[in-house]
């Protein structure tokens, strides 16, 4: 079946370079059908895709151990579940993902656009059967996921346990949505310019896409912070991580892409910027997946072999090289029709906004790529850390909190003075009630925070009131109860509110960031049993160790052979608030040489993070138990001279029992964080806000609303 | 297995190039030139496709501007805009949209 | 004197013909973009730490400024007393070898014989680890993307 596989990718390949031929001949002889058999190409790709994706994964379900990708990152003990999700923890499988999820989006993006924008698709189907071939060619020439070895290993190596934990097995598909998503506006941004057709339409069929892109990346984000968090052993969510930036500097430029395009769609101005913007966040995209590949970034990570690093690159340049050719030879097509109207107005508040998201995008590139910078400007390789960061991202974070708050408060076009001078007393009276709040309480020592809550709340104030004030509005024009009046107000307005609803969330997840940054209560500490220590108000006492031995009963169901952990009572003011039991799991390794029992649970050892989450605050924590002292050491090490494999794992529960008579100290993280639980929450309101703003009407109410919107468009001529 | 594995791919084959071709056998199916067709199809080239693009386009421009005058009604409702204010700028916004529906009246007429 | 000066410039300012403004406006705006992006890529440059080899590290190693020692950690050097943690790190391909003491939160794929990079300073003749710097990188097989390692707190 590898073969079969094999066969599917180089079909794939063939498929690739016939759509682009076959659209780009269309498009420029005029022949449809041929334009039309290229948009096929699409689907027939996805289509081939998908089998070989199934191929692959039932390779992996059903422990084929000739594949070597399945020998190589799965095992008969790895759980079923993450044996499916263990497909994208190699190299090649994850390369097969991107090429499967780039294959069903572009046929999504193309179906949907089936019946207009004829040339500017032919053009984006060439495109995205580029960016297909490109990586179906990697798997091809570079890194089969169907490569097979013989004889067949009678085992596997197993799932990195790092990599066990559900977060994990969804992360990369959303995240992989979010980058090949990203690259559909670049096809049809680039589409566009070819065709010489940036229009009304085009605008329609690309926020669409972006939108999509946008919502996709931000989910693929937050899992990870969301992973980064409650499954690794530091406790923190965001740490500046080359990785990390990579996926958030698309989604910051399509956060721009999405409200500068509401200029263009109104005063047909910025379509140099937009374009721009759209061709920049596919490029940052490829290489955002370019960087976690490479071990161009070597101070981070260094994944994959060089061998794929020079494509790539080959790849980025010819997409920034073609991107600034199409916008400068296209520059008298994208000349504005309009100005500014008036300085106050909401295309303003959208440009001012444009102009820090990508001021951010620019600080965080900068210090991404700072080693490659750094050593081609100076020879050395330098890096700068997530201090450095903070200095310039939140500042402007803080700014752009601000421009929230204020772009629902003004009106298109040109807003009237004194109505905006109105309008804002709200917002900025819930501002200085928060901060005279704050003050009162006593939390006025971390200024940039305490700023951030009082913007938070200025936003707040401002998205309220244009809630309350619609609701109003449509309760005088139709007369309806209020609950029925907002919902209906929502529904008819669902770009704005879904829009506001979106600036609600984000508002909330900075207040959760800047909470639990800046009033986080650590503790690192070595601690006995029965001893007891003290995080911020709360009380923590090690009460005894626990002790677990084969998969069965490891309560986190990830396979490890041991776990150790301690049962920690955590009490505030003498209340009982929570039992938790953070461990450490040791995991199987495939090294003979140490020996029958030291392999048992000579694998890579993971902490399991137990933590105790409420809406105000997070009490977590996490345990490095201690497996190296004397006496431990020495029942593995004459289990391993007097055991059989077959019976070592005697040796694992003896020391189990061992540990727990005599239990020495251990190292404890203990972290008390307030308001976390506001940034995944925020991030749950951002994505529904995007939702109901992304959500296209019925067709049968767009009708209606045509209608009436043309009889007083008539009416009014007549008037006038 | 090996078997298996050809007659897989080839089916493959088979499945891929049907779906591509479809288009371009029924372009040739087409030729010499059928009397007009009542359907409307995907491949069928209209008399006049540059038209068909202009309408298109007027069509999503007359949209984006029903939105916009809805959206000043909007601002002026929530009391973001002053009635004079709100007068003016609906004006404007009525008169643009009064030329692209203009622009389509004269599209239809030209196709009619 | 000094006002009607100022005055007479905005005037000037305003009664320049709309085109005119606004390439002032965009040459004003450029400017400034030019300007802090200038403060930015200076201070990255000053508020970096080199990457070095342990053998780098002992030839140019200066008190008081922080250094990424980027090497393999050696077998057995590896001892942990109470938050505390010495081990040593080489040069990948073998040779010098330094010790160091590290407190703070040890990932959990750190182990001898690993990658590792982690912010040191040289305080006297001893090299001591940052707090919470140490970052191992995963072993040379792929491994999907997020930061796994990273545990800069």
């Amino acid at each position: 079946m590898a073969t079969f596989g094999f066969a599917c990718l180089v079909l794939a390949l063939i498929v690739c370079a016939y759509g682009i031929g076959a659209s780009l001949y269309g498009v420029r002889t005029g022949r449809v059908e041929f334009s039309e058999s290229g948009r096929r190409s699409v689907y027939a790709l996805a289509g081939i895709l998908t089998t070989a994706f199934v191929v692959l994964e039932l390779a992996f379900l059903g422990n084929n151990f000739a594949f070597n990708a399945v020998a190589d990152t799965s095992s008969r003990t790895t759980p079923a579940l993450y044996r499916a999700a263990a497909v994208w923890s190699s190299q090649e499988g994850s390369l097969l993902l991107w090429a499967w999820l780039m294959s069903m989006w572009s046929s999504l993006a193309l179906f949907l656009t089936r019946k207009r924008l004829r040339d500017v698709a032919a053009y984006a189907t060439a495109i995205m059967l580029g960016f297909g071939g490109f990586f179906v060619a990697l798997m091809v020439f570079y890194a089969n996921p169907f490569a097979t070895t013989h004889p067949v290993p009678p085992e596997g190596v197993g799932l990195d346990p790092l990599l066990r934990f559900p977060t994990m097995m969804i992360h990369p598909p959303m995240l992989y949505s979010g980058y090949t998503l990203c690259t559909i506006p670049f096809a049809f941004g680039a589409g566009a310019l070819l065709a010489r057709r940036v229009d009304a339409e085009w605008i329609k069929a690309i926020r669409r896409f972006a939108f999509a892109a946008w919502l996709f990346l931000g989910v693929g984000i937050l899992l990870g912070a969301l992973w980064s968090y409650s499954e690794l052993g530091w406790g923190g969510y965001w740490g500046w991580d080359a990785v990390e930036n990579a996926s958030l500097m698309p989604w910051l430029t399509g956060t721009a892409f999405l409200h500068s395009l509401m200029i263009q769609e109104k005063r047909g101005m910025l379509k140099i910027w937009n374009v721009s913007l759209v061709l920049a966040t596919g490029t940052l995209a490829i290489m955002g997946t370019f960087l976690v590949r490479s071990g161009i970034l070597d101070s981070i990570h260094a994944f994959g072999g060089h061998t794929l690093g020079v494509p790539f690159v080959c790849l980025i340049a010819v997409m920034i090289v073609g991107s600034i050719y199409l916008v400068v030879s296209r520059r008298d097509m994208l000349r504005s029709e309009h100005r500014l109207d008036s300085w106050l107005s909401r295309e303003s508040a959208f440009l001012a906004n444009n102009v820090v998201l990508v001021a951010l995008c620019f600080v965080i590139f900068w210090g991404t790529y700072f080693p490659l910078i750094s050593e081609a400007v100076t020879g050395q390789e330098a890096s700068v850390g997530p201090p450095w960061f903070d200095r310039y991202t939140v500042p402007l974070g803080l700014i752009l909190v601000l421009l929230s708050g204020v772009g629902p408060v003004i009106a298109w076009r040109r807003a009237t003075l004194a109505n905006a001078r109105r309008n804002f007393l709200v917002p900025i009276g819930c501002a200085l009630v928060t901060l005279l709040a704050l003050e009162l309480a006593g939390i006025n020592q971390k200024p940039l925070a305490l700023a951030l809550f009082c913007l938070a709340a200025f936003v707040f104030g401002s998205v309220g009131q244009e809630f309350f004030r619609g609701t109003r509005a449509r309760r005088a024009m139709a007369g309806e109860p209020v609950p029925r009046a907002l919902l209906a107000l929502v529904r008819r307005n669902r770009r704005r509110y879904g829009g506001y609803i979106v600036h609600i969330g984000i508002a909330v997840l900075f207040v959760g960031v800047a909470a639990s940054s800046s009033f986080q209560h650590a503790s690192q500490l070595s601690l006995s049993p029965g001893q007891t220590t003290r995080v911020g108000a709360y009380t923590v006492r090690y009460v005894r160790p626990t002790a677990t031995i084969t998969p069965k009963y490891d309560h986190a169901h990830t396979g490890s052979t041991l776990s150790l952990g301690a049962l920690l009572y955590i009490t505030k003011n003498g209340h009982h608030v929570a039992t938790l039991n953070p461990s450490e799991g040791y995991y199987a390794s495939e090294d003979a040489s140490q020996g029958t029992v030291g392999s048992l649970i000579g694998g890579q050892p993971v902490s399991h993070v137990a933590m105790n989450a409420s809406l105000t605050r997070n009490v977590w924590t996490a345990i490095d138990p201690d497996i190296e002292t004397t006496a431990l050491k020495r029942i593995i090490t004459v289990g391993n001279s007097t055991l059989p494999a077959e019976d070592a794992l005697v040796a694992v529960a003896y020391l189990a029992r061992a540990y727990l008579k005599n239990p020495p100290p251990a190292q404890f993280n203990l972290l008390v964080s307030p308001l976390v639980m506001w940034i995944w929450l925020g991030g749950l309101i951002s994505v529904g806000g995007g939702l109901i703003a992304l959500w296209p009407a019925p067709s049968a109410v767009r009708r209606r609303v045509t209608a009436r919107s043309r009889e007083r468009a008539v009416r009014g001529l007549a008037r006038v | 297995m090996g078997l298996l594995i050809a007659i897989l791919t080839l089916l493959l084959l088979g499945l891929v190039v049907a779906l591509v071709s479809a288009p371009l056998r029924r372009a040739r199916q087409l030729d010499p030139p059928v009397p007009q067709d009542a359907e409307r199809s995907d491949l069928e080239d209209p008399p006049s496709a540059p038209d068909s693009r202009l309408h298109d386009e007027l069509d999503a421009a007359r949209e984006a501007k029903y939105r916009e005058i809805r959206d000043a009604e909007l601002d002026f409702r929530t009391g973001k805009l002053s009635g004079e204010d709100y007068r003016a700028i609906d004006a404007d916004l009525r008169a643009e949209a009064i030329e692209i529906l203009n622009r389509l009246e004269r599209l239809k007429t030209r196709d009619a | 004197m000094g006002r009607r000066e100022g005055q007479g410039g905005l005037r000037y300012f305003d009664a320049m013909n709309p085109a005119r403004k606004r390439t002032v406006r965009l040459v004003v705006a450029l400017s400034a973009a030019v300007v802090l992006a200038s403060a930015l890529i200076y201070t990255s440059f000053s508020a970096a730490s080199p990457a070095l080899t342990p053998t780098q590290l002992l030839r140019e190693a200066q008190p008081g400024r922080s250094y990424q020692l980027t090497g393999t950690v050696v077998n057995g050097s590896v001892h942990r007393e109470g938050a505390v943690m010495d081990f040593s790190v080489a040069d990948r391909v073998g040779g010098t070898a330094i010790p160091l003491a590290y407190t703070g939160v040890v990932p959990d794929p750190f182990r001898e014989g690993r990658e590792v990079i982690v912010t040191v300073e040289k305080q006297g003749s001893r090299f001591i680890g940052e707090r919470n710097s140490l970052i191992t990188k995963c072993p040379s097989k792929y491994k999907t993307a997020p930061p796994s390692e990273n545990q800069n707190a």
